[in-house]
């Protein structure tokens, strides 16, 4: 009896499963179930099967107390992507600009140096984590919680195709499962088993990145918060992961030098005066343009020729009125 | 007995001749108006026989036939009730036919004789003159507004004038043109809004290059106030705009009695429950809609995003060709909307985005249901679109912003310079275009509409050719993300 008749038998009934039942209804399943057709047709729809047996299982996945019979596979990257080097960027579905720019400038750096970026492909934190690898031409791995044959949420369909292109889709779950509130908590182990390392970029109070730190944790993988403003809420779940011992991210580096690699150098870039004056008070605090124009005594035009430059040399970016130094 | 006078009909704003015949034969007495008159036209019946009575004149107690010709266009209104009147009283003798052949005729009749005002007379008098009449009989208040075609209007107080005057008994008080201007209200003017110097700028661009602009932020931080202030940095309008929009305003019955020509640029601002046909003009008969009231001038849409999508949708054609033709059963009529468009709007559901005091408790899925109701080609439309962050105190501490006044003068010089020259473009602006193509996300539509307001910008400064500069000062005012798919 095989794991992938157990992932179709769970499928089947719909039912959340890592283990072989003992019952008879299984037993029934799995005589009649037809393994290879049922690999022909994963094949014919570009899904491959990585059993929990096999030799190029991840092993860090398969290191924690409940791994899945195995993983559902979609895209052009080989499954050895996933032995290598991972760490994972989790946080807030609805978060705030801060926290979309630095989730940006994560998945951005640390795939930029050569990590493989895992998240959840949820809107927010995951969905800017993995543009931010595939800005950098890096790879990136989003693991579903649901059926590997959905893109889900809708909204990042198009996100999930470029994935594709060049990283990895995975779920434990066969082609045709629903996605369920229940069923999150469950792929969020999968993320923090593929990772050696988590960083949560923004967590409520009760939020599903913290599950992911929590399971993390559990497993002896290496924890990182980034720091947030005390007021807000948004910040609550991770400045509380903080309090309780996980490690700081102020800068990409931190995650880099647990795996002994350095960030590629930056290509300088050259400023016009103006741009300058801007980018270094930006670089105190994000600021309105009104606010800026007040600081550096710049004309409403000359500022916004400034503030362009800026977002064009990739020194800034703008958010519901407010820039920020990036 | 057959008697004729002609008049028109308001198809739109264009005209149709009629031909209000009246046919007076033996018979049991009796009433008929034929010819697609509808109910207004057919209660004619009772306002032109009160109206004879009480001018003391002889109603014919003989069977009486009306025919407005062509019979195939369908008539509406009031405006019909003179020509019926006077037509029937030249088939009864009481008035000299011939005198009918030189005047045109509209206005509506009053129980009592006397005549009433009606919308569209600008129109009907422009027309009435190209016919070769070169006298129009109309309401006393309408005679400014028919003298503005450059006809000679006849000011009818009472039924029993006119008939006096056609008769030769009489004058009527010539009509005087009114001495000067009227006075026109105070504009809104700029200095009230402290601050949002960024915004004023962009309003400054949007006036000098006739762009729309797309205003977002929170609640409260003067988006509204700012969009009704962009007709008080516009030129005044030129005399055949002035007329245009008279027009307009004419055929919609809105014109002021003592303003017959409108000469200050319109600003309009329907509510965001306003229905495709308040916004962009409809009904059986045609009338214009919010978007060609707003000719010549400004359209304020706040709230954007609340309004209902097809009603959104509906503007893209007024916005792109500055026309709406609008089709109906009984034909098709097409007014103008050559207007600038300033919309509204919050950055999401609950208004608290771009606020750094409250959190925004809006969920995902109601934030993408939000920014689904503004299709990118709506979006697209906007030349400038600009996040209005909720100032800081000392911002709104600070002393009241420059007045309208210095920068219309500098908005008119721009405005200028635009018309007569297409500016060059310097080789490193060329090369920071293809830059941002390449690293921002920008449309085609995009790319043209950043080197549109980029040349708006060069303009302002009085630069021959556009600089890097100015079209970075361009790209600032782009389409933001959060708006829109990234």
């Amino acid at each position: 009896m095989s794991e992938l008749a157990l992932a179709a038998f769970a499928a089947e009934t719909g039912s959340h499963l890592v283990h072989m039942p003992r019952d008879r209804r299984f037993r029934v399943f799995a005589r009649g179930f037809d393994e290879t057709g049922y690999l022909t047709r994963l094949r014919e729809s570009g899904v491959r099967w990585v059993a929990r047996s096999a030799s190029h299982f991840p092993p860090l996945l398969h290191a924690i107390h409940d791994p899945p019979a195995g993983l559902f596979v979609r895209g052009a990257a080989g499954p050895d992507l996933l032995r290598r080097a991972t760490v994972a960027v989790v946080g807030a579905r609805s978060c705030s600009p801060y926290g979309a720019q630095v989730a940006r400038m994560l998945g951005r750096e640390l795939a930029g140096a050569g990590l493989v970026v895992v998240s959840g492909l949820a809107r927010g934190v995951d969905g800017e984590a993995h543009r931010g690898a595939l800005e950098a031409g890096g790879t990136t791995v989003a693991v579903l919680g649901c059926g590997i044959d959905r893109d889900y949420p809708a909204a990042h369909r198009e996100l999930a195709s470029r994935i594709r292109a060049s990283g990895l889709i995975v779920s434990e779950y066969a082609p045709g499962v629903e996605p369920a509130p229940w069923r999150f908590p469950a792929r969020n182990r999968i993320i923090a088993g593929l990772s050696a390392a988590a960083v949560v970029v923004e967590a409520r109070d009760r939020s599903g990145a913290l599950i992911t730190a929590d399971l993390a944790l559990e497993e002896g993988r290496e924890v990182f918060a980034v720091p947030g403003e005390i007021t807000s809420a948004l910040s609550s779940g991770t400045n509380d992961l903080l309090k309780l011992g996980a490690s700081p991210l102020t800068a990409s580096t931190d995650v880099l030098d647990i795996f002994g690699l350095t960030a590629p150098a930056n290509e300088s870039v050259s400023l016009g005066p103006s741009a300058e004056i801007v980018l270094a008070r930006l670089r105190d605090s994000p600021a309105s343009a009104d606010e800026l124009a007040r600081a550096t005594g710049l004309d409403a035009g000359a500022l916004a020729s400034a503030l362009t430059e800026l977002e064009l040399a990739g020194c800034a970016v703008a958010g519901g009125g407010v820039y920020r130094a990036n | 007995m057959l008697a004729r006078t002609i008049t028109h009909a308001l198809v739109g704003l264009e005209t149709r001749r009629v031909e209000v015949e009246a046919h007076l034969e033996n018979g049991l007495p009796g009433f008929a108006i034929v010819g697609l008159a509808d109910r207004a036209c057919q209660e004619a019946k009772h306002r032109v026989r009160s109206g004879i009575a009480s001018a003391e004149l002889e109603w014919p107690l003989r069977r009486i036939t009306v025919n407005l010709a062509p019979a195939a266009l369908r008539k509406e209104g009031s405006a019909f009730d003179l020509p019926i009147a006077l037509s029937i009283l030249a088939a009864s003798g009481q008035i000299p036919r011939d005198s009918l052949a030189k005047h045109a005729a509209v206005g509506e009749l009053a129980l009592d004789g006397r005549l009433r005002p009606v919308g569209g007379v600008l129109a009907l008098a422009e027309a009435a003159l190209e016919a070769g009449l070169p006298r129009i009989l109309c309401a006393a208040r309408s005679s400014p507004e028919a003298a503005l075609a450059g006809i000679e209007p006849v000011p009818v107080r009472h039924l029993a004038d006119a008939v006096a005057y056609l008769r030769g008994e009489h004058d009527p008080e010539p009509w005087v043109p009114a001495n000067g201007r009227p006075v026109e209200p105070p504009m809104l003017d700029l200095a009230d809004l402290r601050g949002q110097e960024r915004a004023r700028r962009a309003l400054e661009i949007v006036a000098a290059g006739g762009h729309n602009l797309l205003l977002a932020g929170p609640p409260g931080t003067g988006k509204t106030m700012l969009a009704r202030r962009l007709p008080s940095i516009l030129p005044p309008l030129s005399p055949p705009e002035a007329i245009e929009v008279t027009r307009i305003y004419s055929v919609a019955g809105m014109l002021a009695a003592d303003r017959p020509l409108v000469t200050t640029r319109p600003l309009r601002s329907p509510h965001y429950s306003a229905s495709v046909a308040a916004l962009v003009g409809g009904g059986p008969g045609p009338k214009p809609g919010e978007v060609s009231l707003a000719h010549r001038g400004v359209l304020v849409l706040d709230e954007f995003a609340e309004f209902q999508r097809p009603a959104l949708e509906a503007l893209r054609q007024p916005l792109e060709d500055g026309f709406v033709s609008i089709a109906r059963v009984g034909g098709r009529a097409v007014f103008p909307a050559r207007f600038q468009l300033v919309a509204a709007m919050n950055l999401c559901p609950c208004g608290a985005r771009g606020d750094p005091a409250v959190d925004c408790k809006c969920s995902p899925q109601r934030l993408s249901a939000f920014r689904d109701k503004l299709s990118r080609a709506l979006l697209d439309r906007f030349d400038l679109v600009v996040a209005m962050p909720r100032p800081r105190a000392a911002e709104l501490a600070a002393p009241p912003g420059e007045a309208s006044d210095p920068v219309r003068h500098r908005v008119a010089t721009a405005r200028k310079r635009l018309d007569v020259a297409r500016a060059a473009w310097t080789k490193e602006a060329t090369t920071l275009l293809d830059r941002a193509v390449e690293r921002l996300p920008l449309s085609g539509r995009g790319r043209a509409r950043a080197r549109c307001v980029a040349e708006t910008i060069a303009a302002l400064a009085s630069e021959n050719a556009v600089a890097a500069e100015h079209l970075a000062e361009a790209l600032a005012y782009r389409s933001p993300t959060e708006l829109g798919a990234p």
